[in-house]
């Protein structure tokens, strides 16, 4: 299939004679300071920070004081350069270790650093190597310090990072939300023996135990059992053999099961009891097996009862026996399901195989306060999880020049959750997991595929006095298909499938190849547009009675979120009907009933006292903002509620940024004096919420803007569009009241839902007095 | 420990029977009070079972009794006689089940009593081939219930309970009989073919708290892949002579030396069979020093397994049994240190002599016990 020829791209054709592609790994190695590197047994992991230049989208207001004619834009887009921090994870097998270096010394411009960071039990071997290639002095740190550090790292800045897996549900991965608080936990790395880690804090861990018995027993004593060299071999072997064959189960000593005791007869009453008293000959598959069995349960048992004694729940597995094999994962899951009676969920990472490096790196880098920022999986750099199974994918196990690679991004603001959530543990953003739903996962695999050409259409428009742009939206379509075919296959590569992770994947690759802000001349003409008419429907609101004025903004506000250029029907309608206006967008939308419609419960609840702050999480520029929300929020600050505009940090699609509202919000007050009171008198607040995504993850916002919520003593979220409030949040549970709106825009999840296309959502929900204390 | 007076005895002869995963044991009741009177009712059979019994030490190819453990003098049930001890191969049981035929043992309407696993599964092929129906009983009920009666009634004048002195010092340490006034609470580790543990807060206050399945049988079973030895005694044999630090990686082996950031020294195992990753090294290592690494293998983690329940379950007698601790000190001594090194001194492994046959003896203690029931 022309897919994985695509998977492992320029993998056949590389060896150690062949120079490295520059362009797909070692990638910003000119700007590149601070590097660690973390050798294994087999194989390196290679980090380095490096500072990423891109363009960014920015806007400026025009000086308005100034009379300013009909034909002016409304303020100024202009690309700038910025820099950012970038964090780069490389692993590839040690036989590239030397051209892989060679490389480095051939591009690496920065001679401010002086030392590279190593751990790992290959480190002291290569240390020569490394000192006389880079000219770096190797400076080695504790292998379990960085393991931990790593850890530590990943956990708290990578969603969907630890991952049970069940190798016989619809989804072999089920990946744990991000916990808040990720200690305590205890880790257990199993490398040639097994060490068990209680971690209880950033810098407090102890070695609470271990065994001899681990991934060098299985690799040793099987290869003196099968005469197979390799660990991946015998891994191989196990998953053909039968156990039953070697080991003396319960049924072969009782003839059936121990009823008295709940011992099954299949169980393993004694690993290798077979051989012992039979003289046959053993296959080395079954024998493979056995031990496999043997080792995974013995460790687990191990796990179980060190877990029981220092009463740990967290049980995170890692080291190269497990490193992503699903044989190795499904055995210890069963054996600590066994043990603990499904009490102890057996945890994996995705990136388990980069802690080492990941730590050690981060030990370097103290002076700058890696831990202080908040960080993110790029996902336009970073490989994914590879499928490993052999009975899958024979070939792919042997790795054999593979380089997978990790980009984490520094994001400029640090992110919390959102202090209104009613239990952050337990909070999903995503209302659909597409790796559980193959159903859904076709469909909108199909429909971002759909999607590409329009965006790719988008993306060069937005640069048209640019002739290269053609050139670099050709490699955007080309890596952003590749993501999704890859996804196809792999729907667990990043977490869990989802609507956002496909949204948000866009974007990334859209920005890899500088398309920072694609929408951003549409968003203007349609900002200008709407300020047009924001007075009229101001007053038209004004001139009604209270019951009629607060339907017709609600229904304001779902008809302005019609217009949404994430949404491809609309999309369509947009760009061959460009007087498709407000009041058609009105008649547009269902009539109620709506699809889901509190709606009445809303009205009586505007009928009693105004609330103190109500937290508005926005959308789309143009109608949607202004002729939707503003009008919406306007007779909510005459109410005498508090109002917090939370709006994206960085563009996506249309979505209006913070600093385009600002513009926006400032032109509203010149023409409106409600808000300009507002504004003035602090009534009224415009933060940005961290995020460049057109979905809402409420457990990763801007810091400022918790404190703000907090401060204002926020007692009504709303949350508006299909991004933010169907695609994810649908199902949260917030410890105020909330209110989700949208309008569907996509006649397949309409018809999911139970509706037709523009079928409305008008969810308003009270959380009981017993949830609200909580 | 007093067994309740028997109103009626049960008929001779009095066998208790554990049929293990690997081994069967037998334990005989030679009465040494028959009176003359007695003799001339005895039927002819039983007396040849007797003598069969009694006057051989090793039975067909692969039985034998265990001399050396045999009790002298015991009264049971107003009855003076000795205990035989007698273990042969599982595989051989269909053997044994002919015999029970040929000798007409149903003849004698005596009651077997069995426990073991092989107890239930051997139970229609002792109805069908011999006319002999078993009385089954629960392994763990039965051997709780003879290792208690072991220690009270003594290793013919000795205690039947001993321990190591100074267990962390190879030099110096030395085996010692001990007597316990209080056996509760005991973590029981039984190593058969795998291996049981079980709490035991009274003698009929008990849990299974937990198993695994790398025993005896684990031991012997890798031994015979790897070294092509076939049978215990002989895999003991090697093992006896071998060195495991050739097959075991060591933390100094890694580390170069003690790894001090978490306080592990040198000389303790990293990695079982971890050397044997290098091609180069499995070329040269002999069958002696792999046969040494699996006991030491597999004794280090029923150590370590045991160590962790005593712990959890808040348990310091650790006392273990089975037949993998026959004529095994290197075990023995292994699991003595264990338990002292890694608790500090807290843990004491306890070992009884009769190790492989208190299962058997309970099931011997249900037949007194039935026959006084009825």
């Amino acid at each position: 299939m022309a897919l994985c020829g695509g998977a492992d791209r320029g993998s056949h054709s590389m060896d150690k004679s062949i120079t490295l592609p520059p362009d797909e790994i070692f990638r910003n190695l000119e700007n590149a300071k601070r590097f660690a590197i973390d050798i294994g047994g087999s194989l390196t992991k290679l980090a380095y920070y490096s500072t990423v230049q891109h363009q960014v989208a920015k806007v400026r207001s025009f000086d308005h004081s100034a009379k300013e004619t009909d034909g002016d834009p409304l303020y100024e887009i202009s690309v700038q350069e910025e820099i950012t921090a970038r964090l780069h994870f490389i692993k590839f097998e040690n036989a590239y270790i030397e051209t892989c270096l060679d490389f480095i010394k051939d591009h690496l411009v920065n001679t401010e650093t002086k030392v590279i960071k190593a751990t790992g039990g290959g480190a002291h071997k290569f240390k020569d190597l490394i000192e006389k290639k880079l000219k770096l002095k190797v400076d080695k740190e504790d292998e379990m310090t960085c393991l931990i550090k790593g850890c530590n790292f990943v956990l708290k800045n990578i969603p969907h990072e630890a991952f049970v897996y069940a190798k016989h549900a619809d989804s072999e991965f089920r990946f744990q939300n991000t916990h808040p608080d990720i200690f305590p936990y205890m880790l257990i790395n199993i490398g040639s023996g097994v060490s068990i880690v209680k971690v209880e804090a950033e810098d407090k861990f102890e070695r609470i135990g271990g065994s001899s018995i681990g991934g060098g027993t299985f690799w040793g004593l099987g290869a003196l059992l099968t005469k197979t060299k390799r660990f991946d071999e015998l891994l191989q072997l196990a998953s053909k053999g039968q156990h039953t064959n070697v080991d003396m189960l319960v049924k072969d000593i009782y003839g059936g099961a121990y009823g008295s005791l709940g011992l099954t007869g299949d169980l393993i009453a004694s690993s290798f009891g077979k051989s012992a008293t039979t003289d046959k000959e053993f296959s080395k598959e079954d024998m493979a097996k056995s031990l496999l069995h043997m080792i995974s349960n013995d460790i687990g048992q191990l796990a179980c009862l060190y877990a029981k004694l220092h009463n740990l729940t967290r049980v995170y597995f890692g080291g190269f026996f497990i490193r992503g094999h699903p044989v190795t994962m499904h055995t210890i899951t069963y054996s600590i399901n066994f043990f603990t009676k499904g009490e102890v969920q057996a945890l994996f990472l995705r990136h388990e195989g980069y802690l080492g490096a990941i730590g050690a790196f981060l030990k370097g880098a103290e002076e700058d306060n890696p831990n202080q920022y908040s960080w993110e999986e790029n996902y336009a750099g970073s490989s994914g999880l590879m499928s490993v199974s052999p009975e899958l994918n024979p070939v792919q196990r042997a790795r054999s020049g593979t380089f997978d690679m990790l980009e984490m991004d520094r994001l400029e603001r640090q992110l919390v959750n959102l202090p209104l959530l009613q239990d952050a543990t337990s909070y999903i953003p995503d209302t659909v997991d597409l790796t559980e739903d193959a159903l859904a996962r076709e469909y909108w695999l199909y429909c971002f595929e759909e999607a590409l050409d329009g965006v790719v259409k988008r993306a060069i428009a937005s640069q048209k006095d640019q002739p290269e742009a053609v050139e670099r939206a050709e490699k955007f379509r080309q890596k952003y298909r590749h993501k999704l075919q890859t996804l196809r296959h792999q729907p667990f590569a990043y977490g869990s499938l989802t609507v956002r992770s496909l949204l948000d994947t866009r974007e990334h690759c859209l920005n890899e190849f500088n398309f920072p802000d694609p929408y951003s001349k549409i968003k203007q003409k349609e900002n200008d547009m709407a300020l047009k008419y924001y007075l009229k429907v101001v007053k038209s609101v004004e001139e009604l009675s209270w019951e009629q004025r607060q339907f017709t903004l609600a229904k304001g506000l779902l008809a302005g979120n019609v217009f949404d250029w994430g949404a491809k029907a609309v999309s369509d309608v947009l760009e061959s009907d460009p007087e498709f206006g407000f009041e058609q967008a009105k008649q547009q939308l269902q009539e109620r009933p709506w699809l889901v419609d509190a709606y009445n419960q809303w009205i009586e609840r505007l009928k009693g006292p105004p609330h103190k702050c109500a937290l508005f999480f926005v959308d789309n520029s143009g109608i949607d903002i202004i002729l939707g929300v503003f009008p919406f929020i306007r007779e909510l600050l005459i109410r005498g509620t508090e109002v917090v505009l939370a709006s994206n940090s960085g563009p996506a699609l249309n979505d209006v940024t913070n600093s385009e509202l600002q513009i926006l919000t400032e032109r509203i007050a010149a023409m409106d004096p409600v808000i300009h009171a507002a504004l003035r008198e602090d009534r009224l607040a415009l933060v940005q919420n961290g995020s460049s995504s057109p979905c809402l993850d409420l457990s990763r916002l801007d810091k400022v803007l918790a404190t703000v919520i907090r401060e204002r003593g926020t007692d009504l979220v709303i949350i508006e569009g299909m991004g933010r409030a169907i695609h994810t949040n649908y199902y949260a549970m917030l410890s105020c009241e909330s209110l989700k709106l949208a309008v569907i825009k996509n006649s397949w999840l309409a018809e999911r839902l139970g509706g037709k296309i523009f079928s409305v959502v008008f969810k308003y929900e009270v959380p009981s007095k017993a949830q609200e204390q909580h | 420990m007093k067994l309740r007076r028997c109103s009626r005895k049960p008929a001779f002869p009095w066998f208790g029977m554990d049929i293990g995963g690997t081994l069967v044991k037998l334990v005989y009741f030679e009465p040494k009070d028959i009176t003359e009177e007695e003799e001339l009712e005895e039927v002819e059979n039983l007396k040849s079972i007797r003598r069969y019994l009694t006057s051989n030490t090793a039975y067909g190819k692969t039985g034998v009794r265990d001399v050396h453990l045999e009790l002298h003098n015991l009264t049971i049930c107003g009855r003076t006689g000795n205990l035989h001890f007698i273990r042969f191969p599982t595989a051989a049981m269909h053997r044994f089940i002919q015999m029970g035929r040929d000798k007409h043992f149903s003849s004698l309407h005596t009651t077997l009593c069995a426990t073991g696993g092989g107890a239930y599964k051997f139970e229609n092929d002792f109805r069908t081939m011999a006319d002999l129906e078993l009385l089954k009983l629960d392994e763990l009920d039965c051997l709780i219930q003879g290792l208690l009666y072991i220690d009270s009634v003594g290793f013919n004048d000795h205690p039947e309970c001993y321990y190591f002195e100074n267990p962390s010092d190879t030099q110096n340490c030395i085996k010692e009989p001990c007597c316990l006034d209080n056996l509760f609470p005991m973590l029981l580790v039984n190593i058969g073919s795998g291996v049981s543990i079980l709490a035991v807060y009274t003698k009929d206050n008990y849990k299974r708290v937990t198993g695994t399945s790398l025993g005896g049988g684990t031991f012997l079973g890798l031994c015979c892949l790897l070294t092509g030895c076939e049978t215990f005694e002989e895999a003991l044999e090697m093992a006896s002579k071998g060195d495991s630090t050739n097959v075991d990686k060591l933390v100094k082996d890694i580390y170069g030396g003690d790894y001090q950031r978490f306080g592990l020294q040198g000389s303790a195992v990293a990695s079982s069979f971890g050397h044997m990753m290098s091609k180069e090294k499995r070329d040269s290592i002999s069958k002696e020093d792999l046969a040494r690494a699996t006991l030491v293998t597999i004794t280090n983690n029923i150590g370590s397994i045991a160590r962790m329940c005593a712990v959890n379950e808040k348990i310091e007698r650790v006392v273990f049994v089975g037949n993998f601790l026959r004529i095994n000190t290197v075990s023995t001594k292994l699991l003595a240190y264990a338990m002292d090194f890694w608790s500090k001194g807290q843990l004491r492994a306890l070992f009884l002599e009769h190790e492989g046959y208190f299962g058997a003896v309970g099931a011997f203690l249900d037949l007194l016990k039935s026959a006084d029931d009825t």
